[in-house]
């Protein structure tokens, strides 16, 4: 990429054969809220496609519209082949969907949760079972407490399994791991690797860089407008500059230093590091980190380090949402 | 229709494993009923009076005595003024005080006429007007009994000093009437529009509280990603529901024959045909207050506020004709009115079914029209 801009100009949008998504140009607004503009996409089957951006960014609206919720202002969108406004019943049989909030029912026990949404869609759970074994089991010996007496972790394999207990063709799942421990987020993110694997399509949405980085693609979203859809390591390439891990302290004083560098391009916190990018894309890097070290040495910044890094998906988002708001 | 059995099961397994729900459901009608039938009621018992027998004669002691026997009234004060009488209302010791003048006898004997007075304390006009028409009543019945007639001067005044009640006021014929017997039937009247209203409450409100609930929970939400469609969502949920208002309704029959003892002249098959008609029309209210809100306070405010209309203009608290015309006219179309009339002519008058065919003809209408209205309402809110 040439210009330092990230956001690609409308591309024109590849549909996978058998794309089991397809979205073109869909709005949605709720009132004067602008929830979805012109978002376009397709999932490729037996993806695992990640919706990623923060709060407000549309992720909820789109995944309504794609579970037939709600109807779509203008844009079209097709599920398994089927449009989500004039063919709703074709879809919902074959979808498996599980809303950002837990929406089962608090008294109803385990079991008995996972029986009825079994049988709503003509089957039982006995047929569903194989599919489900693998993250029913670990709820398996709490079946008789009643479902809002769970704990968050265990609320969420419940709703995954209640999901898939059906046998759908296509999981969509609205930020699964939102208030889930950090333990029973890396063991959910594996159960989603072993159902892609039995070659489900699975859409999910996370407002987590890391969990980002587990999808095969992600569509990072702001405001109702998709930002730029790629592989995850394809996004974090897609930064447009040098980038350097910067570490020192005490920390506010350094980044006040970093952004005074005549040469600074953009200098963002990232837990214990600052991420720098330098404005001049050819200057070699040894010679930016020698030049920072001074820079803030200068400014009383005695223990200081700083290396050249890869930018990550995190990196590009920030980039992209900076353009976004410019 | 799997779906609609297992969507029913489901509709049972959380109502009855709500403790709340199986509890309330025997204690409202049981309590509401005796509670509001007794509270409903202007029966008057056991007015204190004040006896100011200028007379002394033996006819004067028998309209005490009449009066006395009867048990709605104590003499439990006399003196020889009504100025003392006035000072009892006054400090409400009496509920009031009946004036005999002097010569009673003699113009009763004489003129085949006699005066006496009668003043209330009419700061509950409602209970005063009740008796003032027991005490009338008695006296007419004992001027019957004296072959003469007896004109009590009534003056309804209340217990200021200032203002005290003239004597001579103004002399009133004394009929009797049916009138008078309407407290005994009062409750009969009464606790069959009770009996509506409750399964009016209890209808709507369960209804609308029931489909929030899953709104709030998200589960609606959940179902609608489900091959279910709406109206086998709405008819499971309506079904159960509907049951136990008629449950609501056996329970307070019960307690309307053996605690009230209500007449039952006409058929209880009639009387539930109309309630399942009518049930039809309180659950699609309340089908139509959940789509409308989103929070289970939301749907009770609601609910309640359509209630108040809907009570007040159905002719159970206050006669429909009383009503302006655009009232009335409202009131004809309520189905909750023509429900009551049902019920009453029913079980009061035991009438049968070409009697009230009208009533039933209105009421499958009314059902049909108000639970169109509520699933259309339903289907639009999903855009």
């Amino acid at each position: 990429m040439s210009a330092p801009a990230v956001i690609a100009p409308d591309a024109p949008l590849v549909v996978p054969d058998g794309a089991p998504v397809v979205v073109r140009g869909l709005r949605k607004t709720f009132g004067a809220t602008v929830a979805l503009d012109a978002v376009s996409f397709a999932v490729a089957p037996g993806e695992l496609f990640g919706l990623v951006g923060p709060d407000g960014g549309g992720k909820t609206t789109l995944f309504r519209i794609l579970t037939t919720l709600l109807v779509p202002e203008a844009g079209t969108a097709t599920v398994l082949g089927r449009d989500v406004v004039q063919d709703l019943w074709g879809i919902r049989s074959r979808v498996g969907y599980m809303p950002g909030r837990f929406s089962l029912y608090p008294d109803l026990s385990v079991e008995e949760n996972l029986r009825f949404f079994a049988s709503v869609f003509g089957t039982t759970l006995a047929a569903g079972y194989d599919l489900i074994a693998p993250i029913y089991r670990q709820i398996e010996p709490f079946k008789d407490r009643r479902a809002g007496a769970l704990s968050g972790g265990m609320k969420q394999k419940l709703a995954l399994s209640c999901a898939l207990v059906h046998r759908p063709e296509i999981l969509f799942l609205d930020e699964p791991t939102t208030g889930v421990d950090a333990v029973s987020r890396r063991e959910f993110w594996d159960l989603l690797d072993e159902l892609r694997r039995s070659g489900l399509t699975i859409v999910v949405s996370t407002p987590y860089m890391d969990e980002a980085a587990r999808c095969q693609r992600v569509a990072l979203m702001q405001k109702g407008r998709v930002l730029a859809i790629d592989a995850p390591d394809a996004i974090g390439s897609r930064y447009p500059r040098p980038l350097f891990a910067v570490h020192g302290l005490p920390r506010h004083a350094l980044i006040e230093a970093l952004r005074a560098f005549p040469h600074a391009a953009s200098v963002q916190p990232f837990g214990d590091t600052l991420h720098y990018a330098d404005a001049r894309s050819t200057h070699p890097a040894d010679a930016v980190v020698a030049e920072l070290l001074a820079w803030v040495r200068g400014r009383g910044i005695t223990e200081a380090w700083a290396a050249p890094i890869a930018p990550g998906i995190e990196d590009t988002f920030i980039a992209l949402m900076g353009e976004a708001a410019a | 229709m799997r779906a609609l059995r297992f969507l029913l099961r489901k509709e049972f397994l959380q109502l009855f494993r709500d403790p709340a729900i199986v509890r309330l459901l025997v204690m409202i009608p049981i309590v509401q009923l005796i509670v509001l039938a007794n509270a409903a009621t202007f029966e008057v018992k056991r007015a204190r009076m004040h006896v100011v027998d200028l007379d002394r004669s033996t006819m004067s002691r028998g309209a005490v005595d009449r009066l006395v026997a009867s048990g709605r009234f104590v003499a439990s004060e006399a003196s020889g003024s009504t100025a003392q009488g006035d000072d009892a209302l006054m400090r409400r010791t009496v509920e009031l005080v009946l004036a005999i003048p002097a010569g009673f006898e003699r113009d009763l004997v004489r003129d085949r006429r006699g005066e006496v007075q009668l003043l209330m304390n009419a700061e509950d006009g409602a209970a005063a007007g009740v008796t003032q028409a027991y005490a009338r009543q008695i006296l007419a019945a004992y001027a019957a009994e004296l072959q003469v007639r007896l004109v009590p001067a009534v003056a309804v005044g209340r217990a200021r000093p200032e203002a005290p009640p003239a004597r001579g006021v103004p002399r009133v014929e004394v009929r009797s009437r049916g009138w008078y017997n309407a407290e005994l039937d009062y409750r009969h009247y009464m606790v069959p529009g009770i009996l509506v209203q409750l399964l009016t409450i209890v209808g709507t409100l369960l209804t609308a509280l029931n489909i929030v609930r899953e709104k709030e929970a998200g589960t609606l939400d959940q179902l609608n990603v489900t091959p279910v469609s709406r109206g086998v969502f709405i008819t499971a949920k309506l079904l159960p529901l509907w049951l136990i208002a008629m449950v609501v309704l056996s329970i307070g029959l019960t307690v309307a024959r053996f605690v009230f003892g209500v007449p039952m002249e006409g058929s209880l098959v009639l009387v539930c045909a109309g309630a399942a008609l009518y049930l039809v029309a309180a659950l699609g209210i309340g089908l139509w207050v959940s789509t409308v809100t989103e929070t289970q306070q939301q749907a009770m405010f609601v609910n309640f506020s359509i209630l108040m209309v809907y009570l007040l203009m159905s002719g159970l608290f206050t006669p429909v004709s009383a009503m302006p015309h655009w009232a009335q006219v409202v009131a004809n179309v309520n189905p909750m009115r023509h429900f009551i009339t049902l019920m009453r002519a029913v079980l009061l008058k035991g009438a049968g079914l070409p009697d009230v065919a009208p009533q039933l003809v209105v009421l499958a209408v009314s059902g049909v029209v108000v639970l169109a209205v509520a699933m259309r309402q339903y289907h639009k809110r999903a855009d």
